[in-house]
């Protein structure tokens, strides 16, 4: 395998709260516990999980929209999360990201010109008549018209928005775009749209991704490698192919299961999915899944699993596999 | 791909024009802003529309009634009232103005990066800003003014430190809640300063608030102003003031009282022209009214 492009560590996040009166109780909230992927240059990696599984924090933690507590963030070799000033903006430039919510990611008092040209102002890359030449090219090439750039966000629809937070995020060129359940807030419809210009900007810009998402069928479709996230821990990782279709981890199982496949001819019974995702302020012991798990034995509660290699390429951490 | 979708052919109407045209189309708006414009404009050309200078002694027709060469009728040293009320109107527009635009710019710089920054920080200098607020405004003005010594700027300085606490608390909250949205996660990531995406992206959404917030501080600037040469301790006589024109005519309320009652008309003219222009622009840019 070559030189990753952006090699992620044991990368943890807790939120530490302060709680209740007069005898107040701190709560750690372990957002992210131990994250650790790697992104091969031009490669699309998904994260997928349910809802506050931590992967929207591990994907702001790396980026350094929080400041993660540890682990080790490297892009091109280059430490991410020991960069200051200069540097951090430089490494800035190389990483972006798109929002879930097109709604609040864009300034409603500044035109959309104004906000694909500011990037390219603040960073030196363009200024002027060739920053609106730029932006207007931007716009086209997620299918907007130029006209669009003297208008106001709220002008736009939400897939149109999301398009324009796309173009946002391209001013800067960078090799990498952090999508953070980018197409979840969409009508399907128009899911579709977005998804098709980020796969073309992929395609034409070599570009890599990483791809957070709790809709599976939309990361089968996007992207090369998955990892499957719980409770702030990868459970497994590898080929989008392999793990989605063939997982190893019994929730890796119930995910696929719970993910609707649009063949009636393959229609099943839905699986019942035991219990909700336990507190990340209070997780179990051992592994952290076994209070749900069809398959759990007695090691599982008291033995956190190690990461195993699997066959078909990628690993999972599972005393069933181990 | 053919699935694009034009972005619908809208015309562009600037929310700040729509919400001119709602505040223009409520009629008591309207009457507040003909009030505030028309003494706005006697202040302005009061050099020149002043029948007589506001100095001026004519000892022969000292209280004089009004009427004659004496519109407004004159004071106790024979100056004529109306005059002093055109030239006092500058005092009353300057000094709330200037300590307004003063409170606005401060207050509103120290609600916002105290917002923004949050934390301890937010919270210390929230209870600074409580403890000031915990002053009633004339008794603030009137510590500063004592200490300070009434002069203009003066005057100004001790009115904006009573307005700086509520422009402070007015900018504060909607940082809280814009300081949460993707945009200024996107700043971020985009690598803009924090001074950029304070005062580039949060300031222009939160002016609207401000702006309005100002508007209605104004009049009571202008009253804080007043009750301050009431007392005397606003600007030195003989330079004329609405207040001060109210205390001078106040000894004589009862054998002369249009020394007491013009000026006291204006201020309460005033304060009402620019309480219901406030009041206007509020309800203009209530975000619940505003349908977009």
């Amino acid at each position: 395998m070559s030189e990753p492009l952006l090699s992620v560590q044991g990368l943890r996040k807790h939120f530490v709260q302060r709680k209740g009166f007069p005898r107040p109780r701190t709560i750690v909230v372990r957002a992210v516990e131990d994250v650790s992927f790697t992104i091969a240059p031009g490669e699309a990696f998904g994260l997928v999980g349910e809802s506050g599984c931590g992967k929207s924090t591990a994907a702001r933690a790396l980026l350094r929209l929080i400041e993660p507590d540890a682990g080790q963030v490297t892009y091109r070799g280059q430490d991410v999360l020991a960069a200051r000033g200069a540097e951090l903006k430089a490494l800035r430039r190389k990483m972006q990201i798109v929002f879930q919510d097109p709604y609040s990611s864009l300034d409603p008092r500044q035109t959309i010109g104004s906000a694909l040209m500011e990037p390219m102002r603040v960073h030196g890359i363009a200024t002027g008549r060739e920053a609106r030449a730029r932006a207007a090219a931007l716009l086209e090439e997620v299918g907007l018209p130029a006209a669009a750039l003297d208008r106001l966000p709220h002008e736009f629809s939400g897939g149109q928005r999301q398009r324009i937070g796309v173009a946002r995020a391209l001013t800067l060129e960078p090799e990498l775009i952090v999508a953070d359940e980018p197409v979840s807030a969409l009508d399907v419809s128009v899911q579709a749209q977005v998804l098709l210009v980020l796969k073309q900007l992929r395609a034409r810009r070599g570009l890599s991704f990483l791809f957070v998402s709790h809709d599976l069928s939309v990361v089968r479709w996007f992207c090369d490698r998955v990892a499957v996230m719980y409770l702030g821990r990868i459970v497994e990782e590898g080929p989008a192919g392999r793990v989605l279709a063939d997982p190893l981890h019994p929730y890796a199982k119930m995910l696929r299961d719970a993910s609707p496949v649009p063949d009636p001819t393959r229609r099943g019974v839905l699986p019942r999915i035991v219990g909700e995702i336990p507190s990340a302020a209070n997780p179990p012991p051992g592994c952290p899944f076994h209070p749900r798990c069809p398959q759990a034995m007695d090691v599982c509660s008291k033995v956190a699993p190690r990461w195993t290699v699997a066959s078909g390429g990628g690993g999972v951490a599972c005393h069933l596999h181990g | 791909m053919s699935a694009v979708v034009e972005a619908p052919p809208s015309p562009r109407v600037p929310a700040r024009r729509k919400v001119l045209a709602k505040a223009r189309s409520n009629p008591t708006t309207l009457a507040g802003a003909i009030i505030c414009l028309l003494i706005l404009a006697a202040a302005i050309l009061a050099p020149w529309i002043a029948p007589h200078d506001p100095a001026e002694q004519d000892i022969m027709s000292r209280l004089a009634p009004p009427g004659g060469a004496y519109p407004l009728g004159t004071d106790q040293f024979g100056r004529d009232i109306l005059s002093r009320l055109l030239w006092g109107a500058r005092i009353s527009l300057t000094v709330s103005l200037g300590a307004i635009a003063l409170a606005c710019v401060i207050g509103g710089a120290i609600g916002m990066v105290s917002g923004y920054i949050g934390g301890r920080f937010d919270l210390f200098v929230m209870q600074v800003m409580d403890v000031l607020l915990s002053f009633p405004s004339l008794i603030l003005g009137l510590i500063v003014v004592a200490l300070l010594g009434p002069d203009l700027a003066n005057l100004v300085v001790a009115i904006a430190l009573t307005a700086i606490a509520p422009f402070a608390r007015i900018a504060r909250a909607p940082t809280l809640a814009l300081k949460e949205r993707a945009f200024v996660e996107a700043g971020r990531a985009l690598g803009f300063s924090h001074l950029r995406i304070v005062f580039r992206h949060i300031l222009p959404n939160i002016l609207p608030e401000v702006m309005v917030m100002a508007s209605l501080w104004m009049a009571t600037a202008v009253r804080v102003e007043a009750s301050l040469s009431f007392i005397g301790l606003g600007v030195k006589p003989p330079t004329p003031t609405w207040g001060g024109m109210t205390r001078d005519g106040f000894e004589n309320i009862l054998d002369s009282p249009w020394l007491a009652v013009f000026p006291g008309l204006a201020i309460l003219l005033l304060v009402l022209g620019l309480n219901l222009v406030g009041d206007g622009l509020r309800d203009a840019t209530d975000p619940k009214l505003r349908n977009e």
